[in-house]
């Protein structure tokens, strides 16, 4: 098995685990990141200002973690195409299927919610088969 | 306090993102990987964060009327599984099978610095309007359907 890392994983995991619980406990909200950024961009009378924060506490994570080793990647080696069209398809999914690999992926299956189950399993078996195109009959 | 308690969650988030190495998106395609070198550390993560979540929703959120700080709970109650669903995990599976870049590790990477970043970013903004665009459309549809009737 290439570069398996259990123990950040499983840090990392916990950590993700414990924010998206914290959040939920204590502003009643779902860290669901797709929502998040679409709801962002709503009129102000949808009250989008914890939105924001959550946001900029997420960009802002790497002024964190340096100071104990853990780094961002140096670029993102990906070509254009991919960025474009993967981040098109990255938007237009998870608005049109009301989440993420966060609000699906963990806080939906978390609370046991049939609707996020069915997505994630459709999405990771669907990612699963793209990379085996692209990988290995590209 | 409620902003700061976001910003709070939200810091957590990235930083558990950036532990996890969930930001490379090679690490996150090498799990999608299963016939190949599969690395499966993101099945770990997964696990560790839904026993965290689940745990702690059932024992401590569900045992609650109210959060700590707000008026009411923010939990999706629809329970029907639509092709809305269904057709929006396809794309969204292809978008992450495609880039190995969800929603969450995008912002993550911002202060990379690199302008393949922000260029992904913004045509996620741009899929997610579409798809709103689409929703609207649909639903009118549907709604002079109905009149016509």
């Amino acid at each position: 098995m290439a570069n398996f890392t259990p123990f950040e994983a499983l840090l990392g995991g916990s950590i993700l685990g414990l924010s998206a619980l914290l959040f939920l406990l204590i502003n009643g909200r779902i860290a669901g990141i797709s929502s998040i950024v679409s709801g962002s961009f709503k009129s102000l009378a949808n009250k989008p200002q914890w939105r924001w924060s959550f946001i900029v506490g997420i960009i802002l994570a790497p002024l964190v973690t340096q100071p104990i080793g853990y780094y961002l990647p140096k670029h993102i080696d990906l070509s254009w195409p991919v960025v474009i069209i993967g981040g098109f398809l990255v938007g237009f999914g998870s608005y049109l299927g009301s989440g993420c690999t966060s609000g699906h992926g963990i806080c939906g299956i978390g609370r046991l919610s049939p609707r996020s189950i069915i997505a994630t399993i459709i999405f990771m078996l669907v990612a699963i088969i793209t990379v085996f195109i692209v990988k290995h009959l590209g | 306090m409620k902003l700061f308690s976001a910003f709070i969650a939200g810091l957590l988030f990235g930083i558990g993102l950036i532990i996890a190495n969930m930001v490379d998106p090679h690490k996150v395609l090498s799990f999608l990987d299963i016939t190949g070198k599969w690395d499966a550390s993101l099945a770990l993560v997964m696990a560790a964060g839904l026993t965290i979540f689940s745990s702690g929703y059932f024992l401590l959120v569900k045992a609650r009327k109210k959060p700590l700080l707000g008026e009411r709970f923010f939990i999706p109650e629809r329970q029907i599984i639509d092709n809305k669903l269904l057709v929006g995990a396809i794309f969204f599976g292809l978008g992450w099978g495609l880039s190995g870049i969800c929603p969450g590790p995008a912002l993550a990477n911002v202060l990379t610095g690199d302008i393949k970043i922000f260029v992904f970013i913004a045509f996620m903004l741009m899929g997610m309007y579409c798809a709103r665009l689409l929703i609207k459309l649909t639903q009118n549809k549907v709604a002079v359907a109905q009149i016509v009737e």
